[in-house]
């Protein structure tokens, strides 16, 4: 079975305190993880490769500095990794960062499943995986909390996804493309043996020629939305008052002022 | 030149999403802005009577496609019908609550068109003639500013409970059309095998109260009280990932950077010390009540309000006082 | 001199101190309050492969190198020593004695069932009437055709109550003094062996403690690890395994406790300003984080030297001493931060303080250590070719499947 795993790099933001902002953490050179959503992703792909026998191509969008989530990746039980980065490929929308990566994608061959992670705790846009599934018509499956039956074989599928008001189980056809959520199962360590060889792998660097695009159709002069301010948040005004004394007091004083702030 | 606003107005059984109707607010004003219509695009099997309620929350007119193979949300043949009345009607702009399937159906959407998505705003406005959003982005550590391009519809989801809906006017009437299928059900992948509703309970994201419990409940028992208080509110109930993680409580509560987030008007944290990952899901509630045995766990600098002490004496004392006050 | 950890090694790093962040925090106050051992946690580390992780594949080791060893070891006491502990007297000082002495057959027969945790093992030297003074121990073991029969009592002995194995130091020769002394391996359920817990320990309380009691245990000869009278060697050998883990924990145990302090002293306010604005609790940051630099350069230093083969008793004991006594001035410090705070258990740096004040007396005092030192330095003292080393680190052949 052909696997490819979509990851992202992102900022970490178990960094933020009080000296460290949101603007300070997305310089470079600040601290970098795996994409908690994609811990996930790995995981649902490796134990994908452990029910079929199959091979884990994982695939990254992101500046030079991303291979060492791709090493973690290969640590964790990838086959293969592939280093997708480009000055050009810089302040991508999330529809022509799915074009670069269907490029890539295409350039990899033939695959029976794609499997991404919800979203990048970044951006949080939720639209990335979706819209690859839209370029490559293939059915999309998000927000997948479980995994009931996968065949490779009758390229058949069945899962549960989360959604707002309850679980929808859905079956469809593979080739497809799965985002999943946390429920899907807790991500395994990196072994030993596989952190030795992530740590002698080669990870290949496809460039923008590499993958036969031009430059208009990538980065900022490929994408139809752009961010041209990003600022910390205004803080909001919050008086903290600490409510004192026995529990049915407080009570009382809570829901008293509860009511006059016309919360309840 | 494209003037319109279309609206996708999200259905389950017959129950609109209420961020729908958030929608048609904030796309009258856009609408208005631009000096067009504001079109509601309606999808599902037996929604005729919907169609009218859209009218009244403020759709000067309605697109209905009515279809057994519609019945439950489906990405592709929505977003073929959607694409479809998009390419042939022109609107300048197109939003979207922005539900689990309303973020699928968008970014879909905009794949085909080939058009900008700004996702989860939480302001949109028109700056220049042309769509502006404003969207939180690193778990709500930053705030973007977002431009589209040229290319139009301009495609936005909203966060829920960011607008505020309009009162329903029931003497408003509109143009209610219906518009056929584009996809057959046999060329359709995706089945709904089945739907296991959380209702009875309150959906966190839709909630105005929210109620949660962290690693300071102690055990699963420790969310019997935090239910209790939830229930006496009618509000939903929430978790911190430490919760989840010891398996005192399923992931669907999990509020946080690798859960949802939520909204509400009010948010009481029990047992939570208030970690960065769990206050991206909740700190933009608009009040918040922190209830922890220690005085000096980091929440209780995001909290309006803030009790020391002992859950087990507090909970039970809140339900009761709330219980006795709006009489549930 | 490359001062980078290599690829290789930061991934083990951020795996361990993972492992640290979410299996060990989680659980390691309940368990350090109840003074209970976490048994979950030996079968999740037995998973991962760190109880035989720098051991040769062929023997069911992970084939990683001891520099690895000293990271994990820093990223367990990072979270608590107690499962630094258990990596400690498992790996250092049981399995590894029995990799550098053992005989072919021995390894083959030992090894494997202690890689993959079947067996948890622990090290039995110390005495009630015997601790610094190991020659005056009074365990006695005497051939009896193809068996030895011991008897005596040890006690101190981490994992004791818990252990399968049991590495135990006995005289032969009573004569002899210290070269009188002879290592065996002992299995739980011999007739005549018993053991029991130590309860109300100052610190390592989510670590079992506790004593070995032979009363005429009859030991077949294969249990015998080296030569009669080789004893204190292998003891010490083994000690220079244990000692590098438990400098390399107490690195652990300093960075922990310099980030909670910087932590508490940005958000505290005192007298209007952050506590990290006043004077005189910078100078204890400052001195921290002094004490985490150097107490680095020597245990990796240590590593590197055990990787390559080379002897490093001595330097091992200066970085035991230094950074142990560096550990607990830094826990003590980071307590004095923390004001009436840290003197509760709602925060962790407590139970840093409580458990590095054993580490200055457990695998030679800080008084032994110096002692040491200065034998070495007036030349009264000197590491002579033992006649089996801890083998080099040799990537090849330790991932090599047989």
């Amino acid at each position: 079975m052909n696997i490819i795993a979509l990851i992202k790099q992102v900022p970490d933001t178990a960094q933020l305190s009080g000296t460290v902002n949101g603007l300070a953490l997305m310089e470079d050179g600040s601290p970098r993880i795996v994409n908690p959503w994609d811990e996930y992703t790995l995981e649902t792909a490796i134990q994908l490769k452990e029910a079929h026998n199959g091979h884990i191509t994982v695939l990254c969008m992101g500046k030079p500095e991303a291979e060492e989530a791709l090493k973690t990746s290969l640590a964790m039980g990838a086959d293969e990794a592939i280093l997708v980065s480009d000055p050009a490929f810089e302040n991508s929308d999330s529809l022509t960062t799915a074009r670069v990566l269907v490029a890539a994608i295409q350039k990899i061959g033939d695959f029976d499943i794609i499997v991404a992670g919800r979203s990048a705790i970044d951006g949080n846009t939720a639209a990335t995986p979706v819209q690859v599934a839209a370029l490559l018509d293939l059915p999309p499956i998000s927000f997948v909390a479980e995994l009931k039956e996968v065949d490779p074989q009758a390229k058949t599928i069945s899962a549960v996804r989360l959604l707002d008001n309850g679980r929808e189980t859905v079956s469809s056809q593979l080739p497809a493309l799965i985002s999943v959520v946390k429920e899907i199962g807790e991500p395994r360590y990196p072994s030993f043996m596989g952190i030795r060889k992530a740590a002698q792998a080669n990870i290949p660097t496809w460039s923008l020629s590499d993958l036969g695009l031009e430059a208009n159709q990538v980065g900022a002069a490929g994408s139809h939305v752009s961010w041209p301010r990003v600022s910390l948040p205004t803080a909001p005004e919050v008086t903290n008052e600490k409510i004192e004394g026995d529990p049915t007091e407080v009570a009382k004083i809570l829901a008293d002022k509860l009511i006059a702030d016309q919360v309840i | 030149m494209p003037q319109n606003v279309f609206v996708w107005i999200s259905q389950n059984n017959g129950e609109v999403d209420l961020t729908s109707w958030e929608a048609l607010a904030i796309a009258r004003q856009i609408a208005g802005d631009l000096g067009g219509q504001t079109v509601g695009l309606l999808l599902g099997q037996n929604v005729a009577d919907l169609a009218k309620q859209a009218i009244q929350h403020g759709a000067d007119s309605v697109f209905v496609a009515d279809d057994p193979s519609l019945m439950s949300i489906r990405v592709q043949p929505y977003s073929a019908i959607i694409t479809e009345l998009v390419q042939t009607h022109e609107p300048a702009a197109l939003i979207l609550g922005a539900s689990a399937s309303g973020l699928e159906l968008a970014a879909y959407i905009a794949a085909k068109l080939d058009l900008g998505l700004a996702s989860d705003c939480t302001e949109l406005s028109v700056e220049d003639g042309s769509l502006s959003a404003i969207r939180p982005a690193l778990i709500g550590n930053l705030v973007a500013q977002i431009r589209f391009g040229d290319k139009l519809p301009h495609i936005a989801t909203i966060r829920r409970r960011a607008f505020t809906p309009l009162e329903p006017d029931s003497s408003r009437t509109g143009e209610i059309t219906p518009v056929g299928i584009v996809l057959e059900e046999a060329d359709i992948p995706t089945k709904v095998e089945s739907f296991e509703s959380s209702s009875g309970e309150v959906s966190l994201t839709n909630a105005k109260i929210v109620v949660s419990g962290g690693r300071g409940v102690g055990g699963p028992e420790g969310f019997i009280p935090v239910q209790a208080l939830a229930d006496a509110l009618g509000g939903a109930m929430g978790a911190s990932r430490a919760a989840v993680d010891a398996g005192w409580i399923p992931y669907a509560h999990q509020v946080g950077q690798t859960g949802k987030t939520v909204q509400p008007d009010l948010y009481i944290a029990c047992g939570i010390s208030g970690a960065i990952q769990h206050l991206a899901g909740m700190k933009t509630s608009k009040i918040i009540v922190a209830i922890n045995q220690d005085s000096e766990a980091p929440i209780f600098q995001h909290a309006n309000y803030g009790i020391v002490g002992d859950l087990t004496k507090y909970l039970p004392a809140l339900t009761e006082e709330f219980t006795r006050r709006l009489g549930k | 001199m490359d001062f980078e950890l290599s690829e290789e090694h930061r991934m083990v790093q951020n795996m361990a101190y993972d492992f640290a962040q979410k299996e060990i925090m989680p659980i390691i106050k309940e368990h350090d309050r109840n003074h209970t051992l976490p048994v979950e946690l030996s079968s999740k580390m037995a998973a991962q492969g760190f109880l035989a992780m720098c051991l040769p594949v062929r023997y069911g080791g992970a084939g990683m190198d001891y520099i690895s060893m000293g990271i994990v070891s820093e990223a367990f006491e990072w979270a608590d020593t107690s499962v630094r502990e258990t990596l400690a007297v498992h790996l250092g000082l049981h399995t590894l004695p029995i990799f550098q002495w053992g005989t072919e057959e021995q390894k083959q027969r030992f090894l494997p069932s202690l890689a993959t945790g079947e067996n948890m093992a622990c090290f039995g030297l110390t005495e009630p009437g015997a601790g610094s003074d190991v020659g005056n121990m009074n365990s006695r073991a005497h051939r009896e055709g193809n068996h030895y029969i011991l008897n005596g009592e040890k006690m101190w002995i981490t994992l004791a109550d818990v252990a399968d194995r049991m590495m135990v130091f006995a005289k032969t020769d009573p004569e002899a003094g210290v070269r009188g002394i002879t290592a065996f391996i002992l299995e739980r359920g011999w007739p005549g062996l018993t053991t029991g817990t130590i309860e109300g320990k100052l610190g390592a309380r989510a670590s079992n403690t506790g004593w070995i009691n032979m009363e005429n245990v009859s030991v077949p000869i294969s249990h015998r690890l080296g030569e009669e009278g080789e004893g204190f060697k292998i003891a010490m050998g083994a000690l220079d395994n244990g000692r590098f883990t438990v400098a390399a924990g107490a690195i652990g145990s300093m960075k922990f406790c310099l980030q909670e302090s910087v932590k508490y002293a940005t958000e505290r306010k005192t007298f209007g300003k952050p506590i990290a604005e006043h004077q005189l609790v910078q100078q204890m940051l400052a001195l921290m984080q002094q004490r985490i630099d150097l107490g680095e350069l020597m245990v990796y230093k240590v590593g590197w030297m055990k990787n390559k083969g080379i002897r490093n008793t001595r330097e091992t004991s200066m970085a035991k001493w230094y950074c142990t006594d560096a550990a607990n001035t830094t826990a003590n410090d980071a307590v004095q931060i923390h004001g009436a705070y840290g003197y509760s258990d709602e925060y962790h740096v407590e139970r840093h303080l409580r458990n590095s004040k054993g580490a200055t007396i457990y695998e030679g005092t800080s008084q032994i250590h110096q002692l040491m030192q200065a034998g070495y330095i007036l030349e009264q003292r000197q590491d002579r070719p033992l006649r089996c080393e801890l083998p080099a680190y040799d990537p090849d052949v330790w991932r090599a499947e047989n």
